[in-house]
């Protein structure tokens, strides 16, 4: 689906995934919100079961991402504004927000921004503050598929990711690292990498967000998450008041245990 | 899987795709032969036929052992994913099935496998495909010969009979101007010795029957997908980017950002065509994995010991091996395969065809049949077996001479080997009398 959204650029169009259906605005909405380097194809197991259960569903590609156009925004408060404007366009009044790393921080300061706007918050792989590691910010300015490669590595727990994502016989460390390879290759003057993993560790906003946040948050954790670890995440349920599920699984949890995460949706979702 | 990279080629080779059986704790890899998986409820059946979750529904279409194949051998070549098929025939008509249909055109180098060569020339041409054939070292003959009903460019890793490298950097190159794929049959040189995805290729298969499983004990194909063609945007595939009725509708390449290829070659081609691997085959290829890189660096060092042997022997006109001064492709050898050129060459035996016969007849190591890439060494005689029907001219035509002998080099003791070729040659020249 594509949408004119309204952003610090313009209007510019943006591409949603609706989970296989017709999206429409009169269901009660799920937005997922992907975290760096990613687009909505990381979503769509969990978007197809939301869209063919009741939900209207807008799994995003951000700005300078996947099939939405560019450029990228800089902080996640500019991302979190263009989530609501990008429900505005869909003529979304209320939505469960559900993030990804980096994405979890976007829905955070989307909640805090608009609470009278987001019902839910499902935050996968979070942690605040989400540091990122001075070796692999300097990966990223002068190796970006160095970079990768350690991020993928740290991503993924296990060479065995059953039954595998989005079905048998993907290679889950293949397909995420083709995925962050093509998003690099989207600009040839812009360094996405670098550039969505500092809006990550620039992100300051957390605490004030987290005291403004109304509704229920439900917080997903791997157990064998490196990047951002359970220990990581403490702060942010307490705060959040969140009710945590713990899934065995690294940091790209949907595509490492997918079927223990949409349990966690479900559960999130009251369905 | 802690640190900073992900594992290396050995560690691939036995763990990629597979952990312990949390049902059993088996090490191993089990064979699940069953046909069929329980569904938990109507709600999980429904949601595996409408990919809202991911599970094995029907073996036809994917089986738990058949995945872990299918996975590493992706992983080995640096893919998104993989589609385990009935044979190295059945990877390439699954390719081209998933990408062309009457009215679409192929254009394929001209030195290929005699049956990739059936396919294109004859058998597609029946329902409609049309394949334009170029010697693969014609870089501008590639580019000329792009319509614009072009689905797809097809080469091998190495040529046959004379093992042309094929100059995949450039082709994809070509390939990727005309906004195509370039699909490349990789079963000579296999993931250790190149990885065609690295240099510019989009699609991999390989008749896993030969290096892969390597034992002579299993037919078998893979087809493996980069993940790094961008369907949607090349304008040429609407089979990927246009919902597809026959599938809910789905449009592939919306569904999966890296996979849509794969997603579509499972969804309708192998559910469609049904060319699928038995779960007992994938797990001999798995076992035949397991060893590659040992046996693929023992392959390629007594094949290096029996070229030097015929090269200098007076019996042979000429080998045809990469490696050598003289070699059309030594140049792109040694860029594309700096560890070897494989351990399957031809030479030319100096003689007549019975000469070439004496000389088969007298091997006692090799094994005379028409196969390649066995543990053991084996051999063949074209022009007494394969293109016996051919006249002189005609075999010059497709390269062969009256005493070309084709080799597999298997893993025997090189020594072995070289006194078996020695006995045969020797045999061979006293049959010109």
């Amino acid at each position: 689906m594509k949408l004119d959204v309204d952003g610090p650029n313009g209007t510019q169009q943006a591409y949603a995934y609706t989970g296989g259906k017709a999206f429409d605005p009169a269901l009660p909405c799920v937005v997922f919100i992907h975290g760096a380097m990613h687009d909505h194809s990381g979503w769509t197991l969990l978007a197809r079961w939301c869209a063919h259960h009741g939900f209207g569903v807008l799994a995003l590609n951000q700005p300078g991402h996947g099939r939405s156009a560019g450029p990228p925004l800089p902080s996640v408060e500019a991302l979190a504004d263009w989530t609501l404007a990008l429900m505005s366009a869909a003529r979304v009044q209320q939505a469960t927000l559900v993030g990804h790393s980096m994405g979890t921080l976007i829905a955070l300061e989307a909640a805090a921004r608009a609470p009278e706007r987001v019902t839910r918050l499902v935050l996968m792989g979070s942690a605040y503050p989400m540091k990122v590691s001075d070796v692999l910010l300097s990966t990223a300015r002068e190796a970006p598929l160095r970079a990768i490669d350690m991020v993928n590595a740290l991503s993924i727990s296990t060479p065995a990711s059953k039954p595998s994502y989005p079905g048998p016989g993907m290679w889950v460390h293949g397909s995420n690292r083709a995925l962050m390879r093509n998003q690099q290759a989207l600009s040839n003057e812009f360094n996405l990498f670098e550039h969505d993993f500092r809006i990550c560790d620039a992100y300051r906003g957390g605490e004030q967000a987290m005291a403004e946040v109304k509704c229920p948050t439900t917080l997903i954790t791997g157990t064998r998450d490196q990047m951002t670890p359970p220990k990581a995440s403490k702060d942010l349920a307490a705060a959040l008041k969140a009710k945590v599920v713990t899934v065995s699984a690294g940091h790209l949890m949907p595509a490492e245990a997918p079927d223990a995460v949409l349990q966690g949706l479900r559960e999130a979702l009251g369905v | 899987m802690p640190g900073y990279a992900d594992p290396g080629f050995d560690t691939l080779a036995l763990h990629a795709g597979a952990a312990p059986d949390p049902a059993t704790g088996a090490r191993a890899v089990p064979i699940h032969l069953s046909t069929s998986f329980v569904f938990d409820s109507s709600e999980h059946a429904a949601s595996l036929f409408n990919m809202e979750r991911s599970g094995h529904v029907y073996s036809r279409i994917s089986n738990p052992t058949n995945a872990v194949l299918e996975e590493r051998v992706a992983a080995l070549e640096g893919g998104c994913g993989a589609i385990a098929v009935a044979s190295g025939q059945a990877a390439l008509h699954l390719a081209i099935g998933t990408l062309a249909g009457a009215g679409s055109h192929v254009v394929a180098s001209s030195a290929l496998y005699g049956g990739s060569h059936n396919l294109l020339h004859y058998t597609l041409k029946r329902f409609g495909i049309d394949t334009s054939f170029v010697k693969p070292g014609d870089i501008d003959g590639w580019r000329a010969a792009i319509r614009p009903n072009t689905k797809l460019l097809f080469g091998e890793t190495l040529g046959n009979p004379g093992l042309e490298v094929l100059d995949i950097p450039t082709v994809s190159a070509i390939a990727h101007d005309a906004g195509l794929p370039l699909l490349v049959d990789s079963t000579f040189t296999t993931p250790w010795l190149m990885k065609p995805i690295d240099h510019g290729a989009d699609l991999i298969f390989h008749s896993a029957t030969k290096f892969l499983s390597g034992h002579g004990t299993v037919i078998g194909g893979v087809l493996v997908d980069s993940g790094r063609f961008d369907w949607g945007r090349s304008g040429r595939f609407p089979e990927l980017s246009e919902p597809y009725t026959g599938f809910h509708g789905m449009v592939f390449s919306e569904e999966s950002s890296v996979g849509g290829f794969l997603l579509r070659a499972r969804r309708e081609g192998l559910r469609d065509f049904g060319a699928c691997m038995s779960p007992h085959s994938a797990w001999l290829i798995l076992q035949g994995i397991e060893t590659l890189p040992l046996r693929m660096a023992r392959h390629v060092e007594n094949t290096r010991q029996v070229v030097q042997f015929l090269a200098a022997h007076p019996m042979v006109a000429r080998v045809g091996y990469p490696e050598l001064d003289g070699h059309p492709s030594q140049a792109l050898a040694r860029k594309l395969l700096p560890r070897g050129c494989g351990a399957v060459f031809s030479f030319d035996l100096k003689g007549s065809r019975q000469q070439g016969v004496a000389f088969i007849e007298a091997l006692k190591i090799f094994s005379h049949l028409a196969n390649v890439g066995d543990c053991r060494s084996l051999v063949i005689h074209p022009a007494s077996t394969t293109h016996f029907r051919m006249d002189d001219a005609a075999l010059a035509q497709a390269g062969i001479t009256a005493g070309t002998i084709r080799l597999s080099i298997g893993l025997e003791d090189a020594d072995d080997l070289i006194d078996d070729l020695k006995r045969a040659l020797k045999t061979a020249e006293r049959a010109s009398a």
